[in-house]
């Protein structure tokens, strides 16, 4: 294990930026979210969940893969490739969690080859939460924020004005030899107090006040949960604004447009919203015509559909969509209530 | 480290679309080969491709040909939205842009030695023309061929050649046509699809393929149940608004089955246990 000064960051990460597009936690207005890294960023390491996952730098937001130019009845086709390396530092435990989860939709056969290869480029550093927040509840859904989470190249923890690095993958060990005169060895000692941070962390999270939510409490198959009455109350408040699938790390959704620019243009894909009513607009008619439809597919995407697929929970309990949603109709609630607590409002 | 992002599934390839011909007044059925010759893919009876036509989009369509077709694939598309549209306009000799085949297949194979009742509706022929035709050119591998075929008036049915001449003239091979209202010098049989299955009161020892408008599809299926029909013989395949084709863009999905993956061919009794919601 290594270590850092935390005044020497900013070395650090100059070091880093040198090779690699570098993205941390940046405070611009009044809001952090990941963005590049330059020298004079205001870094902000304290925070703990960003306002949006760091899911658009590994599925961008807005994503050209296709230059198209038409000559009469000539067609041009380019495919649009040009993604270099980078490095994502400070992503949480849940967050980390969340690439896994869109690992098991994008690199299933037949596998996304322009996710794949920004899977490829990308290392991933990870931060533990000293203090998780009263929206958290990663716990329930088998993530433990004290810990390197799986999928992380490199893990780190803050302790005082230290900050502790433990390289996990190969890719990992290769930047942390790299950055050998930046870091320094770990003490006994610091070794020690690391641990008791972790326990710490623990004891901290159970005392959260979501962390009895449990999705295992969810009774029923798939057909009795769709008919679940449930829905028929829930939805009722929901504006269909989508804030929650933009801001989820796990909503994977995504539309395919093509941008005219006269004699040529770009097909491009961008992330997509099965809040929106025209998200299954067909010709002939639309099998979700209303808002209900609408709010008991994406729960039940989440916690029914996905697990059928890859036998696991499409939530990582991140809490972003319990905080942003205008009309509070999280998946907290929706858990509760399908678990069978019927003074859940 | 090299990228192989142009094999991916999203991209297209290029192919012509070689000749045109009107159905109907809504109905085209394009022929598509690579831009020298041949199918830009290998495909099953009942899977589907995504055509491009930048810079309006792409669109999923079924195959209408069949595998033993080997100089061209083509699809049937009724003139409904912006690509269908389009499509409409386009002229021999243009290229678009195609990728696929996409889906699941109807199981031709299990289907050796039975005897077979395709029903559809519409522009709902377009997939089972495939197996129809796939089923003739292998004609000895199966048995009695029942085709059963509405439309609103005679002047929308697409693929009339076969209809009227080809599946017609077919050894073992009976084509049953409907239409919704009375129409000038029509002779045939008036009324929907469902009640003239009932009228024609198939036994049940058949394998049923059924393919329209969702509406009809539910009361064939009901139909089919009454005429004793078990729900393990009765095949489908279904459309919903589709991006990828391959199970990742999120919206075809009909409880944890994606009909671009899973699909678009669904057993009934498969079927049975997904969500109404399609």
């Amino acid at each position: 294990m290594k270590k850092i000064a935390k005044d020497k960051l900013s070395l650090l990460w100059k070091k880093i930026a040198e090779n690699y597009q570098l993205f941390l936690p940046i405070t611009e207005g009044k809001v952090v979210n990941f963005s590049i890294w330059e020298e004079g960023a205001e870094v902000d390491l304290n925070t703990l969940r960003t306002v949006n996952s760091p899911k658009n730098i590994i599925f961008p937001q807005t994503e050209t893969y296709l230059k198209f130019k038409k000559e009469g009845k000539k067609l041009n086709l380019e495919v649009v490739a040009n993604k270099g390396e980078y490095v994502v530092f400070g992503v949480r435990s849940c967050d980390v969690a969340s690439f896994k989860l869109l690992d098991n939709v994008f690199l299933d056969e037949p596998i996304d080859k322009f996710y794949e290869e920004s899977r490829k480029k990308g290392l991933i550093i990870s931060q533990a939460c000293l203090n998780p927040q009263e929206t958290c509840f990663c716990n329930s859904f088998g993530i433990n924020p004290e810990l390197a989470p799986e999928g992380a190249d490199i893990s780190t923890w803050e302790l005082g004005d230290l900050l502790f690095w433990e390289a996990q993958s190969e890719k990992g060990k290769n930047l942390t030899e790299a950055l050998g005169d930046i870091l320094e060895e770990v003490i006994e000692d610091e070794q020690e107090k690391l641990n008791q941070l972790k326990t710490g962390i623990k004891d901290r999270l159970k005392d959260l006040p979501l962390a009895q939510i449990n999705p295992e409490t969810i009774g029923g198959d798939l057909k009795e949960i769709f008919d679940s009455e449930i829905w028929d109350e829930l939805h009722r408040r929901c504006l269909g604004c989508g804030m929650c699938t933009y801001v989820c790390p796990t909503c994977h959704c995504y539309d395919v447009k093509d941008y005219d620019g006269n004699k040529g243009g770009e097909r491009f894909r961008c992330w997509d919203s099965c809040m929106f009513s025209d998200f299954t607009m067909m010709a002939h008619g639309n099998p979700r015509t209303t808002q209900k439809e609408r709010v008991r597919q994406r729960f039940m995407h989440k916690l029914v559909y996905y697990t059928n697929n890859y036998k696991s929970y499409a939530c990582v309990g991140c809490g972003r969509c319990t905080e942003k949603c205008p009309v509070s109709l999280d998946i907290v609630k929706v858990i509760k209530k399908l678990g069978g607590e019927r003074n859940e409002l | 480290m090299s990228c192989n992002c142009h094999d991916d599934p999203l991209v297209p390839v290029i192919a012509v679309v070689d000749r045109i011909r009107e159905d109907t007044a809504d109905i085209k059925t394009f022929q598509v080969k690579k831009p020298k010759e041949g199918l830009p893919f290998t495909f099953k009876p009942g899977q589907c491709a995504m055509l491009s036509v930048p810079p309006v989009g792409e669109a999923i369509f079924s195959i209408t040909s069949s595998p033993t077709q080997q100089n061209f694939l083509e699809f049937s598309i009724k003139n409904v939205g912006k690509v269908t549209d389009c499509l409409h306009q386009v002229e021999e000799g243009t290229e678009i842009g195609i990728r696929g085949p996409y889906g699941n297949n109807f199981p031709v194979e299990e289907f050796k030695g039975k005897d077979l009742l395709f029903i559809g509706g519409g522009i709902g022929l377009a997939p089972l023309r495939s197996v129809i035709n796939y089923t003739l050119d292998n004609r000895n591998d199966y048995g009695k061929i029942d085709i059963v075929y509405g439309a609103r008036s005679p002047k929308d049915f697409v693929h009339s050649n076969d209809l009227y001449h080809n599946w017609v003239q077919a050894e073992g091979t009976d084509v049953h046509l409907t239409i919704d209202k009375e129409f000038e010098d029509w002779k045939g049989n008036v009324g929907f699809v469902p009640q003239y299955i009932e009228e024609l009161n198939f036994s049940c020892d058949k394998v049923a393929l059924v393919c329209g408008p969702p509406i009809m599809i539910k009361f064939v299926l009901e139909v089919l149940e009454k005429l004793g029909f078990d729900q393990k013989q009765i095949y489908t395949t279904l459309e919903l608004k589709m991006k990828c084709g391959i199970g990742k863009c999120g919206r075809c999905n009909i409880g944890d089955k994606y009909v671009c993956k899973d699909g678009p061919v669904f057993r009934c009794d498969e079927l049975g246990k997904l969500p109404d919601e399609y």
